[in-house]
């Protein structure tokens, strides 16, 4: 059986992204390898941060999940004004900046927070965020959310005539209906976020630290800009590409359906809806872990906001810059790859989820050091790397939709002789608009709050936003760094907000 | 003359023989059961589907392994025959110009169409602003522009009522059979067969038969079209 109903399009651009791809993920960690010295192997300092990437991986995942099951339930059981708005709110950490929520964190549970002036007011010794539970808590404040999108997702997804089944029976609810579901979904959930956290980088560089609460980025970062020992480095990569692959392809096999999308504005009639106050609590409670640092920010930020200095609005503008770029670039790439389709495209599609952002970085620069001077070039690899480690979101949302598009409108287009550019561009780009915004969004969000291969090269002249946050917060300028929190995160939300409007402008689909 | 000369099609374990000639100029109804394989025989003959072995030929020329948009042959399918974000005018152009960039005499052809079809004034909505009725006559402006001369008709009334269906039957009739077309129609409805087409051809148990005249069909059923017509 051959069957024939897709039209053509040219080759080259789906092969140039993939080139492009392979090239920053398993050609820059070649070129990492090829540069580096190698000496003794791992040290013990190594296995620690192996170790403790490992552990904390674990932590925040089990800890994220676990707080996320009563929230997810409750908000799958009761109905409430701004319920919509809170469950909107849930998406708001994958694109908050890292830096940012740390800083908050910090607002609330650090040395000078509310937490310990509230326990100085009982003579209570002030209690130090940093460590392990610091660690823990900043991913358990950036995937609980996530979490609870997706075990609410999988609460909604059970078919309303069965709750009406097991009341009419007076069966018990939890056991018959939500137990099966929480084991088809809870694993998964995990997966993810161990995932995420496995790789975690900026959370670890301002929670951490110290040589008991190191991750393998981080020990990366340290390899390269404190000892310059490309081989520990390159090594530390591979170790680390090895653990992301195993989680990726076990997380990658049990996901089922995006988080980020629409579609959880429903409200299952219940018949099992005693006791309102606990479900009330667990939202509350949730809503209060989330917004009360963002609500630190805004409430410190706000007072400095206009007498930021100079080099704070220009390291914005480079921000701005490099955000449109990657976001650019990294469309371009999605779509590219997307309209090729085909299994190695998805296997290409993930790989970056594998890679370190700092080891791409590195093996960037030394691919180019011959040519120019590092910080010369630390904002067009920035871009190259964010938009490459943001790959995989794009094209998530890009990918089914071009699928669709093929699917729907592929023989139509073939019995119209419509192929290559005028297939792409009167059939594909119209209808793709939509999910090529929120890509495009993503994207951008990404890249403005990145703070990762950017501290490893870059000099005054190349300071993105986050990183002179990061060095306001290092000169414990904390005034100053929360004012530019503040603009970051309105830049960030600024930027997606634009891009996703942009692909809803043209409603009449 | 379209020719299916021995032609095997295969969609997973379903399989449909094929040895039949449509003459030019008539219109012919696929009738039989669902899953007979009506629209797998239009799929052959539209280039969706290669054929295991066979050919597909018109007037003599070998189209087996002619690209769908090469064939002289237009198709509506059972639904999706219009671009949603474009035009009524852009989705008839489209017949014209596969790339759009329409001359002003391509322009000219496509008003002129859309006032066949009984759609004055309403070029530049798209198909959203459109009704059923409608939409299914501006599919048929694209064919009369693109003016190739074998249509298959995939079932694309099938979403309309009674009435509607029948006044598209009509215009098919009126606009592309009087114009010396050939139409593959499929149907599953006798009375849409007797109402438009002057021959029909039975699909059923795997095979197509030849297609005979559609009264005599009816009037002395072969026990396959029997034990569907119930």
């Amino acid at each position: 059986m051959a069957q024939r109903a897709v039209p053509v399009t040219a080759r080259w651009p789906g092969a140039l992204a993939g080139a492009l791809v392979l090239v920053l993920t398993i050609g820059t960690l070649g070129a990492v390898a090829w540069r580096a010295e190698w000496g003794g192997g791992l040290a013990p300092a190594d296995w620690a941060a192996i170790r403790f990437t490992i552990l904390q991986a674990l932590l925040s995942a089990a800890l994220s999940v676990l707080l996320a099951i009563p929230v997810a339930r409750a908000l799958a059981r009761r109905r409430f004004w701004g319920r919509q708005l809170l469950i909107t709110l849930l998406g708001a950490p994958f694109i908050l900046p890292v830096i940012v929520a740390v800083l908050g964190l910090l607002a609330i549970f650090g040395r000078s927070g509310i937490l310990n002036d509230g326990l100085g007011w009982f003579g209570i010794e002030p209690i130090s965020i940093f460590g392990l539970h610091g660690v823990v808590l900043a991913h358990v404040f950036f995937n609980m959310p996530l979490a609870v999108r997706f075990i609410l997702q999988g609460w909604l997804s059970i078919p309303a005539e069965r709750f009406r089944l097991a009341a009419s029976l007076n069966a018990p609810v939890g056991r018959l209906l939500e137990w099966p579901m929480l084991r088809a979904v809870v694993p998964s959930t995990f997966l993810v976020i161990f995932l995420i956290c496995l790789t975690s980088f900026a959370v670890a560089l301002t929670m951490g630290g110290g040589p008991r609460a190191t991750t393998v980025e981080l020990a990366i970062y340290q390899a390269v800009r404190f000892d310059f020992d490309l081989g520990r480095a390159a090594l530390l990569a591979c170790i680390q590409f090895v653990l992301c692959v195993v989680a990726a392809v076990f997380a990658w096999r049990v996901t089922g359906t995006d988080p980020i999308g629409a579609g959880l504005d429903r409200v299952v009639q219940r018949w099992d809806l005693a006791r309102p106050a606990v479900d009330f609590a667990a939202i509350g409670l949730a809503a209060l872990f989330l917004l009360l640092p963002l609500a630190m920010i805004l409430l410190r930020g706000l007072p400095g906001f206009l007498d930021m200095p100079t080099t704070v609005w220009a390291a914005a503008m480079r921000s701005i810059v490099v955000a449109f770029g990657s976001a650019a670039l990294c469309v371009l790439m999605a779509l590219a790859l997307a309209l090729r389709g085909g299994a190695m495209v998805s296997v290409i599609g993930v790989m970056p989820l594998a890679a370190s952002g700092l080891v791409v970085g590195t093996g960037a620069f030394l691919l180019v050091f011959p040519f120019v001077r590092p910080a010369d070039v630390a904002l067009l690899v920035t871009m190259l790397v964010n938009a490459t480690l943001a790959l995989p979101f794009a094209l998530r949302s890009v990918a089914p939709a071009v699928a669709q598009i093929k699917q729907d409108y592929g023989r139509l287009a073939l019995s119209l002789s419509m192929i290559r550019w005028s297939w792409v561009r009167l059939v594909v780009l119209p209808r793709v608009r939509r999910p090529l915004g929120f890509a495009a969004g993503l994207a951008a969000a990404l890249s403005m709050g990145d703070l990762g291969v950017i501290a490893l090269f870059a000099g005054q002249a190349e300071e993105t936003l986050p990183l002179a946050m990061y060095r306001l917060m290092g000169a414990y300028r904390m005034e100053t760094a929360a004012s530019a929190a503040l603009l970051l995160v309105t830049l960030s939300f600024a930027l997606f907000w634009l891009c996703d409007r942009w692909g809803r402008a043209d409603a009449d689909m | 003359m379209l020719t299916c000369e021995n032609l095997l099609l295969q969609q997973g374990s379903f399989s449909l023989r094929a040895d039949v000639r449509f003459q030019a100029g008539k219109a012919v109804a696929l009738i039989g059961p669902s899953g007979a394989g009506k629209s797998t025989l239009l799929a052959a003959i539209a280039g969706f589907l290669t054929p295991v072995s066979g050919r597909v030929l018109w007037d003599g020329r070998d189209l087996t392994h002619a690209a769908p948009g090469d064939r002289p042959v237009s198709v509506l399918f059972q639904d999706n025959n219009l671009f949603p974000h474009l035009s009524a005018a852009q989705n008839v152009g489209l017949g014209l110009r596969p790339d759009l960039r329409l001359r002003a005499d391509d322009q000219a052809k496509v008003a002129a169409a859309l006032h066949d079809v009984g759609l004055d004034g309403f070029a530049d909505r798209k198909p959203s602003a459109l009704s059923g009725g409608q939409q299914s006559r501006v599919a048929l402006a694209r064919v009369l522009v693109a003016n190739r001369p074998v249509v298959l008709l995939d079932e694309p009334f099938g979403a309309l009522g009674p009435a509607l269906k029948d006044e598209m039957l009509d215009l098919v009739k009126a606009k592309l059979v009087s114009a010396g077309k050939t139409v593959l129609m499929v149907t599953h409805d006798p009375a849409d067969a007797q109402r438009m087409a002057d021959m029909a051809a039975l699909v059923a148990d795997g095979t197509v038969s030849p297609p005979v005249a559609t009264s005599d069909l009816f009037s002395n059923p072969p026990p396959a079209l029997k034990a569907y017509l119930g």
